[in-house]
């Protein structure tokens, strides 16, 4: 098969697909029953789901007081693990924007699934700041409209108001771009449907999509564009919400170098998570012709990019705390690396900036078992990370004798493990009843690399899949 | 019934091909030999493709730009108006139009109209949700997701003939040419 390749530029992706090949092979994983292996995780991620929901509920009927926070240490498990969640989302705009618009044609196969993980992990995230509102169901209240409070305005001047803006927004976005992207492929599925009620949902969700030359020119316009939009809007969301920090005056907060830093960090915890999902799902879904190697190569090597910029502003930190001659940024940033806390200050050094450093060989960049397991490390290390800066931060502050530990309860603990029962059993969902892989655009990078030659392989099972249809 | 008045029942007449090279050889002869009302529907999008079948300047820019400057005005001035007009609060004489730290919410309300504007304008353009077309009365044009690329010319065409019609289409190696019901 390589003499129909060019030297220069490989493929995509791998065993020389024809077109009708890559409908099948992604709508065959819709069409069939479930795997045991399925319902494994999926029992899994739903019991944990159910954990969540059990203490969610507890919470939101006694009070925030289940948490152990204290009068020092007013933030710490709940607004850690929005910032996490949050980080999580950006890995799939980076993929389905900035890439596009790089023209990274690798980010076909990959782009669906990273979208999916980011809504639903934007979703994980605003729950934590529902719950941490104390009185959720007046959430409503941080909403600009005219009330009879005065009218009493919500506080434009605040970050934590930006913040709500910011993440509406990127969900939104998100979401948008996510279905659109979605319509052609639902129209495939329409076309190949055999159950009634399959063709009637698909032919609802579809729109009528018909693929018309017209069509498809105002739709990439549309995707070219939300693309445009989505790549600052990313790099702003998190921006704005290390500004919840960086614009009060708490010492190991009130830094200049936390908007940049707190973006590469979310692409570096997000791919992370990209990777963990897509190792699985590429072996559970047998993709592995579309999520190659060569995918999980380049992916690590964003983590090791934007894992250096972390490991810079780690440096960064500790040395503006030493060059400002500032006694309290200093005693902050002394207590991070020596105090109480100090076992978290050095998980995360470890995970997000030493073990990563193996990803320069290369051989280690294509062992799919040590990129799994590296995975699960940046993770542990990038959800260590918000703990460090918020709680530690937070714990001792000006005053000694106000100073206090904070110590998790059982209740935030079995929060953070719904958030991610929310998570999977999502994600299982979405790779059960959605196509886990963009059909259309895979199909448009098919011919790259291909010897110009070549006659393009189309033909093959067609013929007994149009029997089916009209039958 | 002779083919006059078949031609006007019908909805055009549709050619299905293997690749989209063929394809586009064959929009861009029709487009020369002067037929307009035609379109091309494809599993992906293909490059030059819009322009062979007749696809001039797209508007969906324009009004995206027209979103994303309503989402920033509308951004600003509701900020504005519950800071200096419906609530000034004075704290230590500080400006009541602290405009910049009004500019989050203007970007975010920007992109977030821009964005609504793209999607919806998308969907009026191609007339999206489209309960019914034609094209779907062809039943292998559900291969039109799949792996075929079709080219219909339809009867409201000022040179549409039937047979003439047909006869230029099975010129471009079509697999099969198609009479497609209204």
């Amino acid at each position: 098969m390589s003499m129909h390749y060019s030297k220069l530029r490989k493929p995509v992706i791998e065993g020389d697909k024809a077109l009708g090949q890559i409908t099948d092979d992604v709508a065959r994983t819709l069409e069939r029953p479930p795997t045991m292996l399925w319902w494994f995780a999926f029992t899994l991620s739903f019991s944990l789901l159910v954990i969540g929901v059990a203490a969610v509920s507890y919470q939101i009927k006694v009070g925030i007081g289940t948490w152990g926070l204290n009068k020092t240490v007013g933030w710490a498990f709940d607004i850690t693990n929005f910032v996490f969640w949050v980080g999580i989302g950006h890995a799939g705009t980076l993929i389905s924007a900035i890439l596009f618009l790089f023209r990274q044609r690798w980010r076909t196969s990959i782009n669906r699934s990273a979208e999916a993980m980011t809504v639903i992990a934007v979703i994980c995230a605003g729950i934590f700041p529902l719950i941490h509102m104390g009185r959720p169901w007046l959430f409503f209240w941080i909403a600009p409209y005219p009330n009879f409070r005065g009218p009493l305005w919500v506080n434009f001047r605040s970050p934590l108001l930006w913040d709500f803006f910011a993440i509406s927004t990127y969900f939104t976005i998100s979401l948008v771009f996510w279905y659109i992207g979605l319509i052609p492929d639902l129209a495939t599925l329409r076309d190949r449907a055999k159950s009634k009620i399959k063709k009637v949902i698909y032919r609802i969700t579809s729109f009528g999509w018909n693929g018309s030359a017209r069509t498809w020119h105002r739709y990439e316009t549309v995707y070219v564009l939300l693309a445009a939009f989505a790549t600052p809007l990313v790099l702003s969301v998190h921006s704005i919400v290390s500004m919840d920090f960086a614009t009060s005056v708490i010492p190991g907060w009130h830094t200049t170098i936390f908007p940049p830093y707190f973006v590469a960090g979310a692409i570096f915890s997000g791919f992370a998570m990209v990777l963990t999902l897509m190792i699985i799902a590429r072996k559970v879904l047998n993709y592995q012709e579309y999520i190659t190697l060569d995918h999980i190569e380049k992916m690590c090597k964003v983590i090791l990019t934007t894992g250096g910029i972390v490991g810079l502003a780690y440096a960064t930190e500790m040395f503006m705390a030493w060059y400002s001659v500032n006694h309290y940024e200093r005693f902050a940033f002394i207590n991070r690396a020596l105090g109480p806390f100090a076992w978290s200050y050095w998980i995360m050094v470890s995970c997000n900036v030493i073990i990563p450093q193996l990803l320069w060989f290369k051989k280690l960049r294509r062992s799919i078992a040590f990129v799994f397991v590296m995975s699960i490390v940046i993770n542990i290390g990038m959800w260590f990370e918000r703990f460090v800066i918020i709680v530690t931060s937070l714990h001792r502050d000006f005053l000694p004798s106000s100073w206090a530990m904070y110590k998790p309860t059982l209740i935030e603990i079995a929060t953070l493990m719904g958030s991610f029962g929310l998570f999977f059993t999502a994600f299982l969902l979405f790779a059960r009843f959605i196509p886990f892989i963009a059909i259309g655009e895979v199909k448009g990078v098919l011919s790259y690399g291909r010897n110009k030659n070549r006659k393009p392989a189309i033909i093959q099972n067609s013929e007994t899949e149009l029997e089916a249809v009209e039958a | 019934m002779n083919d006059a008045s078949k031609a006007t029942e019908l909805y055009g007449v549709m050619a299905e091909f293997d690749s989209p090279e063929l394809l586009l050889e064959a929009s861009e002869k029709a487009y020369e030999l002067g037929y307009r009302k035609m379109d091309a529907y494809t599993p992906y999008p293909i490059e030059a493709l819009p322009e062979a079948v007749g696809f001039k300047k797209p508007i969906l820019p324009r009004i995206v730009l027209i979103g994303a400057i309503i989402g920033g005005c509308l951004g600003f001035f509701m900020q504005y108006y519950a800071s200096v007009i419906s609530y000034p609060l004075n704290i230590g004489g500080r400006p009541l139009n602290s405009w910049p730290s009004f500019i989050p919410v203007t970007f975010e309300t920007t992109i977030l109209l821009a964005a609504f504007a793209a999607v919806f304008g998308m969907f009026a353009l191609n007339g999206l949700p489209q309960p019914y077309h034609p094209v779907f009365n062809v039943p292998r044009f559900a291969l039109a997701s799949r792996d075929r690329f079709f080219l219909c010319i339809e009867s409201e065409d000022k040179l549409f003939d039937l047979t003439k019609t047909k006869k230029f289409l099975s010129d471009f190696k079509p697999k099969d040419v198609y009479e497609v019901e209204p």
